[in-house]
């Protein structure tokens, strides 16, 4: 008739998972940084329209140049990632395309991240 | 009670939202445009990773990525991935501050709306001007 489990075996591996708070807390300083680092990607972009592919070249050799736009970008990526995957988790019925979507945003913000951040690096360092 | 009818074909449950007394408010506004803006700057983020990677490719992809950018539907886009960063940006830090616990009160929350959306038509207009005087557009 009953079930002979205890109400606390039953409870035991329900609820949260644990871990939301930690992701609370990286979605919240990733938004922080990215107030600063926007708005002076937003000049960058400014100075960048307004000059040819010499000019690109040299202003990402200057190491606080090339830093700055690696960290906006992997921080925007990592940001976006976050974000989308809130949409997609809201909007998409439970099942295979949601998980394909979640990893499909995944590794479209891994793989633009890592060849935005590659790209930088390659000219920094290299000088062309 | 008045049930009696309803009961037979199962009663009926409320609707959220309650369609037939909804009307706009300026906070849902706001709130839907954080989320339609945000999936606007995915587009402004790929862009970037796109100029990073024509940088690196030398000065024909560079010169190429520049010409897209630079026509007519690339600068409309522009304009409109502006608008939504500065709209982003500012919701952004409004959300910040509720997550502090403050400004939930109906009166603050509405104020803070309108000054998100004025703030980011002004800076978008504002960044342009400084494009077109700079020679960046």
């Amino acid at each position: 008739m009953s079930s002979y489990r205890t109400p606390l075996s039953r409870a035991r591996g329900l609820g949260s998972a644990k871990h939301g708070v930690g992701d609370w807390i990286s979605e919240r300083v990733g938004a922080i940084a990215l107030v600063p680092l926007t708005l002076w990607a937003v000049f960058a972009v400014l100075r960048l329209a307004a000059g040819d592919y010499g000019f690109a070249v040299a202003w990402i050799t200057q190491p606080l140049n090339a830093v700055l736009m690696a960290l906006t970008l992997v921080v925007s990526f990592w940001h976006m990632q976050a974000g989308l995957r809130v949409v997609i988790e809201d909007y998409v019925e439970t099942g295979f395309g949601k998980t394909a979507l979640l990893v499909l945003n995944l590794f479209v913000c891994g793989l633009a991240g890592a060849l935005a951040v590659f790209s930088i690096l390659k000219v920094a360092l290299s000088g062309a | 009670m008045v049930m009696t009818d309803a009961t037979k074909a199962g009663r009926e449950r409320p609707l959220s939202p309650f369609v037939s007394v909804w009307r706009w408010h300026i906070t849902m506004a706001a709130s839907i445009a954080h989320r339609v803006t945000g999936v606007a700057l995915y587009v402004a983020a790929l862009i970037a990773a796109a100029w990073a990677i024509s940088l690196a490719s030398g000065p024909d992809a560079y010169a190429a990525f520049k010409a897209v950018m630079a026509s007519p539907i690339g600068l409309v886009v522009m304009f409109g991935l502006t608008v939504s960063f500065f709209y982003h940006l500012a919701n952004g830090v409004r959300h910040l501050v509720w997550d502090t616990g403050r400004g939930f009160d109906i009166k603050t929350a509405n104020a803070s709306a309108v000054l998100v959306i004025a703030f980011a038509l002004a800076a978008s207009i504002a960044i342009w001007v400084i494009a077109a005087m700079t020679g960046a557009i």
